[in-house]
């Protein structure tokens, strides 16, 4: 006889243990602890504060272990235990010129102010598997790094290639909002709206996910709404965050980030109204992560279109799709649930095709006149 | 909370603020649900004055710094405002039509209804709920109600209003789905008057 | 007791009240999507978060709650739900249809009416019916705003024209109050006609698209259809195997892999309940059958 499937509960928590075990793997080796994670992954903690929208070395570590390497799935930890959070203020914009600088190139001027610093890279690593790594403490003998190579010894700031165009009138003026005006844009409070205003925007793709920037953004690079880009500079280091307590009235900092940057300069416009000049697509992450923040600055000014008159005609220029479906936790969600029970959807549907098919096999005396 | 901010001490909130503002969401979720029915909202209150305890129950239950309220030249004084900000942080509305709740504690001498914000065509939802203090809602005269939560008609009772009230709230059934959503209160008395709803005169 | 470290009911305050204003004009608009600043819960996305804020800010101790999916209570994702509030909120739970203040539901309408006083809180994937047709919500909106559902019509029609039926069979569209075209949730068509007049309230919440829309009670709920094509539901040759019912939506259940298959309520407490008062189907009358 049938019985109906029952005891969700025990199955649930067995699927549970059954997680646990496989998280911790063979117990005869070391259990990772979340400061080696930090430490040593600091690239995947990098990656799950920025989508996770969370700045938080020691939990996104804690998530990274939890979900087993699986960054998505870490990204959507930090982000429930973020919702949690009471909302204590609103930092002062950061400023980048002031940016404690560990690595900022430019591939439009071979020199410039504040100079190449080329820190700290894969770019020109030979991508040669590292058999020394394979052994435990096979790092151990490695040349520390040259101390004159750890960034400028001076806490000069270093201006921004923008604000070099910019003084000559070349590149589109972008103004930074006038402090105690209206609090930018916050999509985990308020739902996206289209048209979205570029403080949105700029904000679901900062938290957007890596692989899918980075194809939208690729795609702009092969001529789906090509737009001409230079990578302006690239800049990562350490800012300082700041907020204005109310009962101060002046900016205190409370701690610093590091962020990577990138101002990419694009396909110059102009009418009668405007001259020409260059135009801006902008890229700011958590961390160090040069080809999400090349990749948000491309779909940033692929998704500026309507505002610099340029007919939208592929997909990154289009400011629904990419919007709506650049959060994978969203994405991951849905994707997803197609696991959950669908049999009474399938039932309804097996039931209208089975009538369907029978009918036409057999057709009803009307159909057949 | 026995809170003072440079003078008479501030009159109490929900004594247990989170099943308290649950309990009493309920009773205007349910007034809302089926126009001009009462509801008790059965919480002990003492707002300070003009508001009653079921005005004050509405404010403490769904205002807060995201909402910016409006109220009438008889609810606006220093001690309902000092209450609203300490309890709820709701910024206050200088004008009718920037407010998304608005506190009619003389409803007789209420501007226009349809100086309120009624919401757009693509976003009806942005439109003002106004919470209606009145003498009592069992004396008045009665209106027909009609609409959605309604079985068949309802007859709604609310003293104290002005004159042509229910003729500008009828008025504005035509501008559907924009308009203004009314909660009535009346001590600790509480009944609804969404916009979906048609008044009968 | 709650979990400690949470708020009652998981949400903080704030974000109760946001929602409640949204549940608040849902309901004086009726079928209407209100936007909402849907939360990130912990639980997934298209998994119920939806309906998860939407009962988190209207539940309260006094409450009992019904959680089901597919019409079942003990589907591992409703137990999944339930848990949570039992976690969150400690509440009392129930499967009993009518013992049941609050009832959050995915895909299914319990097979029980739903009486005055009730409210049903549905999950909804995706909340825009009109989605299919035009993938852009600033489009979409503009169409609800002019009431322009000619397409939709369009669209059934040529169902009709192709399959000689409307080939939509669940998630059946629905004209709310003779104004807003509204999309059920994934419910079987089987169920629209249990949307129509309900004394209960009805909720919907779609966390991931952040959409909240209402059936007021006693609101009027109208599948779409034709003069010449009036709305039907489903119906089966067979009855129920356990408890014989003939009116309930049956799930099919597979029995072998040589074509063996019966049919069963989807609805576990009104099946459970309809056995517990003496009704058999034909597997519980014949103990070695398959009831094929």
């Amino acid at each position: 006889m049938y019985v109906a499937v029952k005891g969700g509960e025990k199955a649930i928590e067995a699927s549970h243990r059954l997680l646990d075990s496989a998280r911790r793997g063979d117990p005869g080796v070391p259990e990772l602890s979340t400061r080696q994670i930090a430490e040593q992954l600091g690239l995947a903690v990098d990656r799950v504060m920025a989508e996770g929208s969370l700045h938080d070395r020691e939990l996104a570590a804690l998530a990274i272990k939890q979900a087993q390497g699986d960054l998505i799935e870490a990204v959507f930890l930090l982000r429930a235990y973020r919702t949690t959070l009471p909302r204590l203020g609103n930092s002062e914009p950061v400023d980048t010129g002031r940016m404690a600088i560990r690595r900022r190139i430019s591939a439009t001027f071979k020199d410039l102010p504040g100079g190449q610093i080329l820190g700290p890279t894969y770019d020109y690593t030979h991508r040669l598997l590292d058999f020394r790594l394979a052994d435990e403490g096979g790092s151990r003998d490695r040349n520390p790094a040259p101390e004159a190579e750890r960034g400028p010894a001076a806490e000069e700031p270093v201006p921004r290639v923008v604000d070099i165009l910019g003084r000559e009138g070349l590149i589109e003026e972008e103004s930074a909002p006038e402090t105690g005006g209206a609090p930018p844009a916050d999509i985990t409070r308020e739902p996206l709206r289209f048209p979205a205003d570029r403080d949105a925007r700029l904000q679901a793709l900062a938290r957007g996910d890596e692989g899918f920037l980075l194809a939208l953004g690729y795609s702009t690079q092969r001529g789906f709404s090509n737009n001409h880009p230079f990578a302006g500079e690239i800049r990562y280091g350490a800012v300082a965050v700041e907020i204005v307590p109310e009962e101060l009235g002046f900016a205190i900092e409370i701690g610093e980030i590091e962020v990577t940057e990138v101002q990419m300069v694009n396909q110059f416009t102009g009418n009668a109204r405007t001259p020409p000049q260059f135009t801006r697509g902008y890229g700011l992450v958590f961390g160090h992560q040069e080809r999400k923040a090349m990749s948000m600055a491309l779909v940033d000014r692929a998704l500026r279109c309507a505002e610099l008159d340029e007919a939208p005609a592929s997909p990154a220029q289009d400011e629904e799709f990419v919007l709506y479906h650049s959060d994978n936790v969203e994405a991951s969600g849905f994707v997803q649930h197609l696991k959950l029970p669908h049999y009474v959807d399938f039932q309804s549907e097996l039931e209208l095709l089975r009538k369907l098919r029978a009918e036409f096999e057999d057709p009803p005396a009307e159909a057949a006149e | 909370m026995a809170a003072t901010l440079n003078g008479p001490a501030l009159r109490p909130g929900f004594a247990a603020p989170v099943p308290d503002s649950q309990q009493v969401f309920r009773r205007v979720l349910a007034a809302m649900s089926e126009p001009g029915a009462v509801q008790d909202i059965a919480i002990a209150l003492t707002p300070p004055a003009p508001l009653d305890p079921a005005t004050a129950a509405v404010c403490l239950t769904l205002l807060d710094f995201e909402t910016p309220v409006w109220l009438d030249a008889a609810a606006d004084n220093d001690d309902t405002r000092a209450w609203l900000r300490f309890h709820c942080g709701c910024p206050l509305a200088g004008e009718a039509d920037g407010a998304r709740f608005a506190v009619l504690a003389r409803p007789e001498a209420a501007p226009p209804l349809a100086g309120f914000r009624l919401g757009s065509e693509a976003y009806p939802d942005e439109s003002a709920t106004l919470v209606v203090q009145a003498a009592s809602l069992e004396a008045g005269d009665a209106v027909d109600l009609r609409g959605p939560g309604i079985e068949d008609r309802r007859a709604f009772r609310a003293a104290g209003l002005a004159e042509d009230f229910w003729k500008q709230r009828r008025d504005l059934e035509r501008l559907f789905p924009l308009g203004v959503d009314l909660l009535f209160a009346s001590g600790a008395s509480l009944a609804a008057v969404p916009r979906s709803t048609q008044i009968g005169l | 007791m709650a979990e400690d470290g949470y708020n009652f009911a998981y949400l903080d305050e704030q974000t109760k009240r946001m929602i409640r204003r949204a549940i608040l004009k849902a309901v004086a608009i009726p079928g209407y999507q209100v936007p909402f600043g849907s939360r990130e819960m912990p639980l997934p996305y298209g998994w119920g978060t939806g309906g998860i804020q939407v009962t988190a800010s209207i539940i309260g101790r006094d409450d009992t709650l019904k959680v089901i999916d597919q019409g079942a209570d003990d589907t591992v994702n409703a137990v999944s739900i339930r848990k949570f509030f039992a976690r969150t909120a400690g509440v009392g739970t129930t499967e009993r249809t009518e013992d049941a203040t609050i009832l959050q539901t995915r895909h299914r309408i319990p097979e029980t009416p739903l009486g005055p006083g009730q409210i049903l809180v549905y999950q909804v994937p995706i909340p825009e019916p009109l989605r299919w047709l035009e993938p852009r919500e600033a489009e979409t909106r503009k169409m609800h705003a002019l009431e322009e559902y000619g397409v939709m019509h369009v669209r059934l029609y040529e169902d009709i024209a192709r399959f000689g039926h409307i080939a939509t069979s669940y998630d059946y569209p629905v004209r709310v109050n003779g104004r807003y075209l509204m999309r059920p949730s994934p419910i079987p068509k089987f169920d629209n006609p249990k949307m129509d007049r309900s004394p209960a309230l009805q909720l919907f919440g779609a966390g991931r698209e952040k959409r909240i829309y209402a059936i007021p009670p006693h609101t009027g709920v109208r599948s779409l259809d034709f003069d010449d094509h009036p709305f039907e539901v489903q119906k089966w040759e067979d009855v129920c195997a356990l408890c014989g019912s003939g009116e309930s939506f049956l799930d099919e259940i597979v029995t072998d892999d040589r074509g063996g298959r019966m049919f069963v309520c989807s609805d576990t407490d009104y099946c459970g309940r309809r056995r517990e008062a003496g009704h058999t189907g034909p597997a519980t009358r014949d103990p070695e059958g398959s009831g094929a």
